[in-house]
């Protein structure tokens, strides 16, 4: 039932589970006309899958939503936007080759016949007029910047007359001064009586422009609050929540070599921008440091530069105190560093070839594994075995695809490819993502064994549990710099947070509220 | 393939009222039967789509067929004929599929047999006075040589900048036909060929020998042995374990170190060699002398063989000795004043029901009685395996 008058959104009693996954449990969310409400939470707390469900690309197994008062089934975007709700993804659904006023309408149903692209474009001109979203109708996408783009795709919901305006991570492709005018339109459309959901990580922005905050944790509601009743400190714990008992045996790594160091190490992302932004660290044999931090500020780019799939545009990688930087993916494997990627299937591995061709993926031109030009099948057999044995990976055979492994299996294979090399350095990239409890556990103990060995390990993770688990020290990430490196005895769960959502420190939190 | 596609895909077929709907499913993997199920029903409907039109055409199909069969495998001739046609076809299939295996796509198999005759005739009409055994490894050199070249010119820009090596390897294709033209009507030209655009026959130290009486040469021994060697290459070698990474997964290739670029190049090199061995064979094997056609567009039907026999070197040797007899039917129903086109109507149609049956047979429909909101998900295959696992 609706419950208030001036709520214009209402799910009650949401739960989407993916085979494997709860991704909503049983949430309620309303939306008051007019307001700008921030869904705030790490990655993986079911924020898109909570708008995918309100935009039409997902259907709810349980609950209900209201928009206006009555109830509805919104079974398709189409339906979405006929309902007044539209979404702006995070990735742009753009023709490139259209102009924006042809972007604008394509896929509307009216007008039927004949295009009046004059008049559309009018249009389109005074609504982004009216909103500072300023664009030239009839320029083409290719021509324009990530932050024009994203104007198209607020244009274009407007002018399919949305009332609630679902913004997925708005910020994450703009300039400082491009999330500055996005935050004035924000304000001129809550002025004409349009509410806007604003999905985030980022607490300042929340702090920024948010009326209301819904923080979302493993799928659930942790708290819905006015911005004016809490201080960033509290969200930042609402969103990674309680602390748990460490079970890593203590070691005293202070002492130990550095076996990886990146000094002021400066790196571009796949779009041209800065990813990696002066970044310092060391990792010391047969320690754990964990690279907290939520998705996509830096971490994947990070990973790359060390394993050589990547270049740095300035700066030094070094290991053992030899320089790495810019060399070649093989000329890093062959000085001893290991990688699990965090696409496992993606990067990692072949998923069209057999286990044992996937277990030599690293190791075929060694001696072992070879015999003049041709690759010795036995030996590989032999290991593929092996390592199935070893870490109880549940196959149909060496011989079967590994793309019909599951997560968890693949991931052991993997890992234990990795480590078969007896790597120096371990770079791991989630690897315990979307794994059951029983394969994250198996993972988890591997990467403690190889750090009792003494290998040095970059664990990148966004289950701070698991880092704080797994860690002698903690970097946090964001913006693709190192906010700050706490050893065992100095983190708490509370300041990780507010580092992983760019707050330095306490003055700073302060200034925000 | 990339595995974030969407597996399930519903056609939300949802009349009001009605609770069923029918689901478009992907199928995880298919029994093993189908690999013959699919080539047999595929072949099946392309002789009925062929019949259907022998019927328009006011012909009876059993009649066309029969001829057909009879001429190509029930004679000595017609066997002899369909070797013979089957070798450049062989050959040159042979060598786009070890480019496609890495998921290049070298559609310049045509003009990498032209500059391979082009090549070897350079060598046998220069060099008159070599020994055969001299002779004739220098006119394959030459031809591989050759075709290695052009092929490497289509995939140059590929490997450095990234152009899509379709267009530049059509295009040399037709540089190389013109090419071919200039020597024949120019430069090459036998004086005593009455201005007909041919060459002056070659030395008979430059014929390939054949075996006993018949039409057949040596270039069939040429395609067997190329296709076993790359078959070997592809399943037992490190360059051939490259080559099958960088074809399922370059982004895997890429982390595991392999130098791609470096690979795109060589692999060219050599798929672009063995069809130029295929032009060698018919100039020096069949014609004896080069003229402005070399090929019947064996470079265009490799593509096609390559692609009915997946890639797979055994295969292509079964589906080239079937286009081959293709290619001879279709000489042979001339007789009948029946066009010759109905061999390259066959061949298309073909591709097209194998290609076509096996797209279908990728998915199953089901027809589902709907519990009340049924569940449209985007699985990664990370859940679909999973699920079956």
């Amino acid at each position: 039932m609706p419950q208030e008058e001036n709520n214009i959104i209402e799910m009650h009693g949401i739960t989407k589970r993916f085979p494997g996954v709860l991704a909503n449990e049983n949430i309620d969310f309303c939306v008051n006309c007019g307001e700008i409400h921030a869904l705030l939470g790490e990655n993986g707390a079911g924020k898109s899958t909570l708008m995918n469900i309100l935009s039409g690309l997902y259907k709810p197994d349980e609950g209900e939503i209201f928009v206006k008062g009555k109830r509805i089934q919104i079974g398709s975007p189409r339906h979405a936007i006929e309902a007044g709700i539209g979404m702006v993804h995070q990735h742009f659904r753009l023709v490139e080759n259209f102009s924006v006023a042809e972007n604008i309408t394509l896929g509307m149903s009216t007008p039927r016949f004949g295009l009046d692209m004059t008049a559309i474009e009018d249009e389109v001109s005074d609504l982004s007029k009216k909103y500072g979203l300023q664009l030239d109708p009839q320029a083409q996408i290719w021509q324009l910047s990530v932050g024009e783009q994203q104007r198209v795709e607020i244009v274009k919901m407007l002018y399919r007359g949305a009332d609630v305006l679902i913004l997925d991570e708005p910020t994450a492709v703009l300039t400082p001064q491009e999330a500055r005018e996005l935050f004035d339109t924000l304000d001129r459309m809550k002025a004409t009586g349009r509410s806007i959901i604003f999905i985030t990580h980022k607490l300042d922005e929340v702090m920024h422009v948010a009326d209301r905050v819904t923080v979302l944790r493993g799928g659930r509601v942790a708290a819905t609050v006015n911005k004016e009743d809490v201080t960033s400190r509290e969200l930042a714990s609402l969103m990674v929540g309680k602390e748990h008992s460490t079970v890593l045996p203590d070691k005293d790594t202070l002492q130990s070599e550095p076996v990886l160091t990146l000094s002021d190490v400066t790196a571009y992302g796949d779009r041209g921008t800065i990813a990696l932004d002066g970044v310092s660290l060391q990792v010391r044999a047969g320690e754990i440091l964990g690279i907290a931090g939520v998705a996509g500020n830096g971490q994947r780019e990070l990973t790359e530069t060390i394993t050589g799939l990547r270049r740095i545009h300035s700066g030094t990688i070094s290991l053992h105190g030899q320089d790495i930087s810019n060399k070649t993916p093989l000329e890093i494997i062959d000085s001893g560093v290991s990688y699990v990627p965090e696409d496992r299937y993606g990067t990692g591995m072949a998923p069209n070839l057999s286990i044992v061709d996937n277990i030599i993926l690293k190791s075929y031109r060694t001696r072992v594994m070879s015999k003049g030009p041709f690759i010795d099948y036995d030996a590989a057999k032999r290991q593929a075995k092996e390592l199935v044995e070893r870490f109880q990976v549940k196959t149909a055979g060496i011989h079967s695809e590994a793309r019909l492994l599951s997560g968890g299996n693949a991931q052991k294979l993997l890992l234990g490819r990795e480590i078969s090399s007896d790597p120096k350095l371990l770079v791991a990239a989630y690897p315990t993502r979307g794994l059951d409890i029983g394969a994250a556990e198996a993972i988890r103990s591997i990467l403690i064994n190889q750090r009792n060995q003494g290998v040095a390990i970059l664990l990148i993770s966004e289950d701070l549990d698991e880092l704080i688990r797994l860690s002698d020290r903690i970097a946090i990430m964001f913006a693709g710099k190192i906010m700050g490196t706490l050893n065992r005895d100095e983190w708490s769960i509370e300041h990780i947070g507010l580092l992983m959502a760019g707050v330095l420190d306490v003055q700073d939190e302060e200034a925000l509220t | 393939m990339k595995h974030e596609t969407t597996v399930t895909d519903e056609s939300a077929q949802r009349p009001q009222g009605r609770k069923w709907r029918i689901r478009v499913e992907r199928r995880l993997s298919a029994p093993a039967w189908w690999n013959v199920l699919v080539p047999v029903v595929s072949v099946a409907l392309a002789l009925l789509f062929g019949a259907i039109f022998l019927k328009m055409s006011g012909y009876s199909p059993v009649k066309v067929y029969t001829i057909m069969f009879k001429d190509t495998f029930g004679t000595r001739y017609g066997i002899t004929e369909t070797l013979v046609k089957a070798t450049p076809l062989l050959l040159s299939a042979v060598g786009v599929s070890i480019a496609f295996r890495m998921q290049l796509w070298n559609i310049g198999a045509e003009g990498q047999i032209y500059v391979g005759a082009l090549a070897a005739s350079w060598v046998a009409l220069t060099f008159t006075n070599l020994p055969a055994y001299i002779m004739i490894p220098a006119m394959m050199i030459a031809a591989a040589f050759a075709g290695g070249l052009w092929a490497f010119l289509g995939s140059a820009p590929r490997a450095i900048w990234g152009v899509n090596e379709i267009i530049t390897t059509l295009m040399l294709n037709y540089i190389a036909i013109f090419c071919v033209e200039y020597f024949v009507y120019g430069p090459w030209r036998d004086p005593s060929s009455f201005l007909f655009p041919l060459s002056p026959v070659f030395p008979k130290t430059a014929w390939l020998p054949c075996f006993g009486r018949t039409r057949i040469h040596l270039g069939l021994i040429f395609g067997i042995v190329s296709a076993l060697a790359v078959g070997l290459l592809l399943s037992k070698t490190k360059w051939g374990y490259e080559i099958r990474v960088i074809g399922e997964n370059p982004d895997a290739a890429r982390y595991s170190g392999m130098d791609i670029s470096r690979n795109i190049i060589l692999v060219m090199l050599l798929s672009g060699a063995i069809s130029g061995i295929a032009g060698m064979c018919e100039v020096s094997g069949i014609i004896h002398r080069l003229q402005a056609q070399v090929s019947a567009g064996y470079g265009y039907t490799a593509i096609i063989i390559a692609w009915l026999a997946k890639l797979h070197p055994i295969g292509i040797i079964i589906v080239s000795l079937l286009f081959g007899g293709l290619l001879v039917a279709g000489y042979s129903v001339q007789i009948y004043g029946i066009p010759a086109d109905i061999a390259t109507m066959l061949q298309g149609s073909l591709l097209f029901f194998v290609l076509g049956v096996e797209a279908l047979a990728r998915y199953r429909i089901r027809i589902i009685r709907s519990s009340p909101e049924p569940v449209q998900a985007q699985h990664t295959a990370d859940d679909v395996a999973r699920e079956i696992t």
